[in-house]
């Protein structure tokens, strides 16, 4: 299916994913985000002269992690290699990454569309480099500034093979290349402090061409919309070009997030020539099958695994399920909470936990966590504390919808479920009496209602409900209220 | 020539003996430097410096505990980076240069308490044979000051050579310590790639650079080696292997010793001179006992071919650091950055440093890189496999160092390639990543000549060995340019 009809797109990604190593990939200098400029510096970020890169062999495990996450193969010996281009922000004049050998070749994901399809994405690589520093061309007047505190940090380049076919397969799949490397704790995701970055190599070609088309390479976009954007204005840029009898240059293009456009980064194309070859201050770096072993003995669940369990042993719905997968930390949270439930019921667990608890953690929970910006890892209601909440509501101390207070108050701070519902008199009036008084109450209230309805108009069971629960301020248990209400009723 | 440093043994005798203190010998270095200013051996002195590491040093002799090196004065060739003491490697580009660390070897003989008064001249960035290429100007040989000391390390060899210090620190590249060893009548030992710590030694071309010793005698250079060699976590090329003990390794006869002579050591373009005595010094080892065996090293002729393509390329991107924005020369009133960066390159390095950046830039370049750089490494295997082959029947290997003996100042300076020849029979040895040594072997019209003998990776001790048994039975290592010491 295309929004070009005789037109197929063909794109590529290029994802720049930072690894959340403490210490960058050949100095012990600080990968932190955000300190004063040039602070996280050691000689060999610098380019001292004499100075020298030794691997960082945690980076080189979260690259291991990776490759076995997607079922890559992990090459035994893999080589750095110096990528030279002159350029301030570069200390070294070149950068040092990984060409004709790297760490993690081959591999596939799933990837879940928005319309429920699954493609399987095949990969062509992921290998080890060092990210630049930064150029600040507006902090000071006629001047640029150098910040190299990044550079030197770690980066997993993960290259997609092009056989993605639209700008929503693109996103999708850089979504889920997300939630992976989060998943595996390899990549903390961070967009906007560009941990996770992506360049679309873009092409079009006539439906059913086998050559592939002249591509064009969007540079730096560090959103999913904006990558939408980019590659939609691309295909749509190049197949109009096509049309008009125009060639495509094959070329870097910046994404303008402003215009919705891309434009051409150079004036004109000057072949890069960047003179790879393998960095004679790093032996090739050996992977051992006992290494591989070792990573591959701490990998957890992956998320299209643990979707499906929660679909066949849960019982979820796939769409909960789905959600639920996005990230780890609100796996861990629902899991928690599940678990929570469990612990306090008697028996082997109620069908209706999973369900219970997943309601809760996508509704409430998110909601509550979105409008603040906070993640899972932080909530402001623990797991535990959840949990002890719907169970409060399964054993019927309070309704559903005063759960839904509960849990506003317990997020601002006013302490656990039971402190909440006994500070604000919150419990269900399950005591028959209280409720057969209430209910004497507003039958007395409303003679006529009360006699039309004996005529015959049994809508008005739910005006009698709806004035008890007002009497009650919502704390009247609803089954017993119904029950006795149409006893009441009826005699 | 004072006598004060035939050797490092008797000066640390005479430091032990209380017959003078560290001070006074740095003192006495410091002075000599000065009498042999003319030399132009060193880019700096350190006289405050040296002084405060002799303080140090006598203090810890005062309470008996010391190393061999303990108060010995001696220079670093200005390729080691020197916390606080200016390194320049004989570029203006780092003229100005102040390092905030010290580089393994340095702090190897800075614990060892060993008193360095100062940083030696040597070619820029280490790329010469000849010690002209100096922003600091050309050093001259001690033995005939109209003629080259050899380089890389040329000021270190002069210092050595005129007695100003009993030893200096060299690198080796491409027969950067053994050649001047040769040219200055010292023993000069580039030990086995990995050995010695490249942390802190400004880049040549990493995978041939290699730190390590000029001095009078084997036996000096074993206790400089036994100082500096070791492994080293900084440097992910240095060797993680146990360094063996080299004093005892020194009584190895020559008894049974199979020494390879390798005819191609000996072809087109070694003087008659220079090959007779190489020639009679092998007798002379076959008479103390060794057995003289007629080797092959069939692409020994491939070398200054692969050695040219190999060392610029790595130097292309090694020195592409020098660009004038975070330290190092820049140039003046940059129009763009561009200009900033060709400016402050062509301003900053001197011609063979530009030459070699523009042949290895094009060895790496698209299209040419399968052609030039692939090829040279293909051919570097080969050249390894010789002399893997050649240690199946033998034990070292021997040859002259150099083609000629020292030539005289400017008269290969505009010739490049006549100047890369001279390398013919070192730079192989760089290329397999063996260690060899540069012993005294006899003269030739005045002017010393070096006897090489190369050993099998990591075989340090046999290859000090063999020219300690030597220079027990010969004094040609004892002579220097006033005389017989």
């Amino acid at each position: 299916m295309s929004m070009h009809p005789g037109w197929q797109a063909v794109i590529g990604l290029e994802i720049h994913a930072q690894l959340s190593t403490s210490s960058k990939l050949f100095s012990g200098a600080s990968t932190a985000y955000g300190a004063e400029p040039n602070t996280h510096t050691a000689v060999v970020d610098i380019a001292l002269p004499g100075a020298l890169p030794v691997p960082n062999h945690a980076a080189l495990d979260k690259a291991i992690r990776f490759g076995l996450a997607i079922g890559a193969h992990i090459a035994s010996r893999s080589v750095f290699a110096r990528k030279n281009y002159f350029y301030p922000d570069l200390p070294k004049g070149y950068q040092i990454s990984q060409y004709e050998l790297p760490i993690v070749s081959g591999g596939r994901l799933p990837v879940r569309l928005d319309d429920g399809r699954v493609i399987e994405v095949e990969l062509e690589r992921a290998h080890l480099e060092e990210d630049a520093g930064k150029s600040l061309h507006d902090a000071f007047h006629a001047a640029t500034g150098i910040d190299l505190n990044r550079a030197g940090t770690p980066l997993l380049e993960i290259v997609s093979k092009p056989v993605l076919h639209s700008a929503q397969e693109a996103v999708a799949y850089m979504r889920t290349v997300h939630t992976l490397v989060r998943w595996l704790g390899i990549c903390d995701g961070n967009m906007q402090e560009g941990s996770f970055r992506c360049d679309a190599n873009v092409s079009v070609r006539r439906e059913g061409a086998e050559k592939l088309g002249t591509r064009a390479e969007i540079k730096n976009v560090n959103s999913f919309r904006f990558v939408e954007k980019a590659i939609e204005y691309e295909i749509e840029r190049q197949i109009r070009a096509l049309e008009n009898g125009e060639a495509i240059v094959q070329e870097t293009r910046l994404y303008d997030a402003a215009r919705h456009q891309t434009r051409s980064m150079r004036g004109k194309e000057s072949a890069d020539d960047y003179r790879y070859f393998p960095d004679p201050d790093l032996p090739p770096l050996a992977v051992t099958l006992a290494d591989v072993e070792a990573v591959r003995a701490t990998l957890p669940e992956l998320p299209e695994a643990r979707r499906a369990r929660y679909i066949g042993e849960l019982h979820l719905p796939e769409i909960d399920a789905t959600q639920l997968c996005h990230d780890r930390a609100t796996v861990e949270y629902f899991e928690a909470v599940l678990s929570g439930l469990r612990t306090r019921d008697a028996g082997p667990g109620e069908k209706g936990d999973a369900k219970l608890a997943a309601n809760w953690v996508l509704g409430e929970v998110s909601a509550a966590r979105n409008a603040e910006h906070l993640h899972f890892d932080a909530p402001r209601v623990s797991a535990s504390a959840l949990a002890e909440l719907l169970t409060r509501v399964r054993e019927g101390v309070i309704s559903g919808k005063i759960a839904k207070d509960v849990f506003a108050a317990m997020w601002s701070g006013e302490g656990d479920a039971d402190a909440v519902i006994e500070k604000r008199g919150l419990k269900q009036i399950s005591d028959t009496g209280a409720l057969a008084a209430a209910i004497d109450a507003v039958l007395a209230e409303y003679p006529s209602q009360l006699a039309d309805y004996r005529g015959g108009n049994e809508k008005l069971l739910q005006f009698f409900v709806g004035q008890v629960m007002k009497r009650t301020k919502g704390q009247a248990n609803p089954q017993q209220l119904n029950a006795l209400l149409r006893e009441k009723l009826q005699s | 020539m004072t006598g004060l440093f035939t050797s490092i043994a008797q000066c640390a005798q005479a430091l032990r003996a209380r017959q003078i203190s560290a001070v006074e010998l740095a003192r006495e270095a410091l002075r000599a430097a000065q009498t042999h200013a003319d030399l132009n051996a060193l880019i700096s002195v350190d006289e405050t410096g040296a002084l405060a590491a002799a303080e140090r040093a006598d203090a810890r002799l005062a309470s008996g505990t010391w190393s061999s090196l303990s108060g010995i004065p001696f220079a670093h060739k200005d390729i080691f980076c020197t916390s606080g003491v200016r390194t320049t490697c004989a570029s203006r580009m780092l003229a100005d240069f102040v390092p905030p660390y010290d580089a393994g070897v340095v702090e190897r003989l800075h614990d060892a308490l060993a008193v360095s008064i100062g940083k030696a001249n040597m070619d820029e960035f280490a790329m010469g044979s000849s010690n002209e290429n100096s922003f600091f100007g050309a050093v001259k040989n001690p033995w005939d000051t109209a003629r080259v000391p050899g380089g890389s390390s040329g000021g270190s060899a002069a210092l050595v050579a005129a007695g100003v210090v009993p030893f200096a620190t060299g690198t080796d590249t491409g027969g950067s310590i053994r050649q001047p060893a040769a040219f200055c009548g010292l023993t000069g030992l580039k030990p086995t790639y990995g050995r010695v710590s490249r942390w802190g030694m400004i880049a040549y071309a990493s995978s041939l650079d290699c730190g390590g010793v000029l001095a009078r005698s084997a036996e000096d250079c074993m206790h400089v080696l036994s100082a500096i060699a070791g492994h080293d976590p900084r440097d992910a090329t240095s060797v993680a292997r146990g360094v063996d003990n080299y004093a005892d390794a020194l009584r190895a006869p020559l008894q049974g010793l199979r020494i390879g002579v390798a005819r191609e050591y000996f072809g087109a373009g070694i003087d008659a001179g220079v090959g007779a005595t190489v020639q009679a010094a092998l007798k002379q080892y076959e008479q103390l006992g060794a057995t003289l065996v007629d080797i092959s090293l069939p692409n020994a002729a491939l070398a200054i071919p692969a050695y040219y393509v190999i060392a610029p390329a790595e130097a292309s991107s090694n020195l592409a650091r020098y660009d004038g924005v975070r330290y190092g020369h820049r140039c003046a009133h940059p129009t763009s950055l561009e200009d900033l960066y060709t400016r402050t390159r062509a301003e900053g390095f001197g011609a063979e440093v530009r030459r070699r950046i523009l042949v290895g830039t094009y060895a790496l370049s698209a299209g040419y890189y399968d052609a030039y750089y692939l090829r040279a490494q293909r051919v570097r295997r080969l050249i390894a496999n010789d002399f893997v082959e050649a240690f199946k029947a033998v034990d070292l290997i021997a040859g002259p160092t150099t083609p000629t003996v020292a030539f005289k100042l400017g008269e290969k300076s505009a010739d490049p390639l006549a100047m890369y020849a001279a390398d013919v029979n070192t730079v192989a040895v760089n290329l397999a990543g063996l260690p060899a040594i540069s012993i005294p072997a006899g003269f030739r019209e005045g002017m010393p000549v070096g006897l090489q003998l190369i050993a099998p990776a990591f075989a340090e001790g046999a290859l000090l060995a063999a020219s300690h048994q030597f220079q027990l039975a010969t004094d040609w290592h004892r002579r220097t340019p006033g005389g017989a010491a």
